[in-house]
């Protein structure tokens, strides 16, 4: 984390032009896997994401099934050319992790309860890679978990924020990820106000912790509006209330 | 008269505060009362519901379904009816009480790969489905074409009190045979009148939450597009299916006036 040459520069803009406030472009698509029962893709600035969900579904093997609730089961997962030099396909330690962190950041918004004995699948395939794929995975899961039709308390919403020349930034692209003084991803369900997410890669101060935690979240608040238009669009049009009289 | 409100919302979205029941895909949040799945939130009188719009078929007491034959233990067959749990169904069901596993031959009845349309008689969160082919019309289906669409489908495919499947049936002189949990069985004497109801059940599934699908799906059958006669009741599978006062009614309510609606 040694830092090379200035990310802001002095009108305070960043590498890719964006304020320190500013959200890179995000675009959800729902339903872009027609075999899955639910599915997103997104594209979070240069990330290009596609999720898919299956289930509830019989659990294989099936002594992984629970009595009382089903099983979560989540896939991060990096194409080898979805980076500069090829990846080994391989999951990686890194891919393991991620899979567990998404796994532990959307169950709380889920009810699994309502499904015993099933399990559940969420495969991330990373397309293209830029800083932030884990905010960006998490949040097309929790909409294509949305979309596949399962009972969900809350929508998790996702974005990092970071330090970058000593100034707390939000949404953190690959280069403010490497070159930069830390990192903060974080996973949110706007409505219960639950932080289901916080990592922290690098040094904080406690009022910078604070005052990065809020950006992250008021980052992940924009994201929520983004994949509720998303959803709507997908199942309603534009439309958006209908009210008769019946009788 | 009273007022039904409804809108459409997704999950996490409060569709309304106060005194009311939750039913349907509807949790108690504090005061008010939010949506936990993708659909149409219905306030009325006796509560709060939401009729989604996507998810897998989970089954429920009475539901009539078709399932798959895919093995046989020696006191019951298990059917794959499209959910994430299979349903058994008893021997017992099928011989009568007197069934001894060594003297009766299962697979004379139903063999692997048959399909069969049965009710559930029994299911909760502790136990797979049980079914039942004791009743009028259950049993193994012959012939006819299979058709998969998803399970929320169903109620639109059926149409108020059957009118849709009623108009699809009579212009292309088919037979179609509507399990609860999406599976579709076409049966007909002519493979063209086949084909083009699959098309129509195909074209219904796609367009399920459009106004104006009614008069499409004619437009495609090439019905004159008049008033329907109210219809009669029918007397098959398809018209115990619909029965008047479940949710399908309802959202059939809802399509029905989003097509006055378009029409205007």
């Amino acid at each position: 984390m040694t830092q090379t040459r200035n990310l802001i520069d002095e009108n305070g803009k960043r590498t890719d032009g964006r304020g320190v406030d500013g959200l890179r472009p995000v675009k959800i698509t729902v339903g872009s896997v027609k075999n899955a029962d639910g599915s997103a893709f997104i594209e979070f600035g240069k990330n290009k994401i596609l999720v898919a969900v299956y289930g509830p579904r019989e659990v294989h093997p099936k002594h992984m099934a629970l009595p009382d609730r089903c099983v979560l089961r989540c896939r991060y997962h990096m194409s080898p050319f979805s980076t500069d030099t090829r990846k080994n396909p391989a999951p990686s330690r890194r891919e393991v992790e991620i899979s567990k962190v998404m796994r532990e950041a959307l169950e709380p918004a889920l009810m699994l309860q309502d499904y015993p004995r099933a399990a559940i699948d969420v495969f991330v395939e990373v397309l293209q890679s830029d800083g932030g794929s884990r905010c960006a995975g998490i949040t097309a899961a929790s909409v294509a978990l949305a979309d596949a039709g399962i009972s969900m308390h809350d929508l998790v919403a996702s974005c990092a924020a970071g330090k970058v020349d000593d100034k707390i930034v939000l949404d953190i692209n690959d280069q403010e990820d490497k070159e930069g003084q830390a990192d903060m991803p974080v996973a949110y369900m706007p409505r219960l106000e639950q932080v289901t997410l916080l990592q922290l890669d690098g040094r904080l101060e406690p009022e910078q912790f604070n005052e990065c935690l809020e950006k992250a979240i008021d980052g992940s608040k924009m994201v929520y509006e983004i994949q509720k238009q998303a959803l709507m669009q997908k199942y309603f049009g534009n439309e958006t209330e209908l009210k008769e009289e019946v009788p | 008269m009273h007022e039904v409100k409804r809108r459409y919302v997704i999950p996490g979205d409060k569709i309304v505060e106060g005194n009311f029941r939750p039913l349907m895909n509807v949790i108690r949040s504090g005061n008010a009362l939010v949506a936990t799945r993708i659909g149409i939130a219905e306030t009325g009188r006796d509560g709060v519901k939401v009729i989604p719009l996507s998810g897998v078929y989970i089954p429920r007491v009475n539901d009539l379904v078709i399932g798959k034959i895919i093995d046989h233990s020696s006191l019951s067959w298990e059917v794959d009816i499209n959910s994430c749990f299979s349903a058994h169904l008893p021997a017992q069901d099928v011989f009568g009480r007197d069934f001894s596993s060594a003297r009766d031959d299962m697979t004379k009845h139903f063999a692997i790969g048959d399909m069969i349309t049965a009710r559930i008689i029994a299911f909760d969160r502790t136990r797979d489905p049980m079914l039942t082919v004791q009743d009028r019309d259950l049993g193994k289906i012959p012939r006819g074409e299979l058709l998969r669409i998803s399970a929320t489908r169903v109620p639109r495919l059926i149409g108020k009190r059957g009118s849709m499947i009623q108009t699809i049936e009579q212009a292309t002189q088919t037979r179609v045979l509507i399990g609860q949990n999406g599976i579709v069985v076409v049966t007909g004497r002519l493979p063209e009148g086949v084909n083009l109801a699959v098309r129509a059940i195909r074209m219904v599934e796609e367009e399920a939450h459009t106004a104006n699908l009614t008069q499409r799906i004619k437009g495609l059958l090439n019905v004159p597009d008049t008033t329907t006669p109210p219809p009669q009741d029918r007397g098959s599978l398809v018209a115990e299916a619909s029965k008047p006062g479940e949710i399908e009614s309802t959202i059939d309510e809802v399509e029905e006036e989003l097509e006055v609606e378009g029409e205007k």
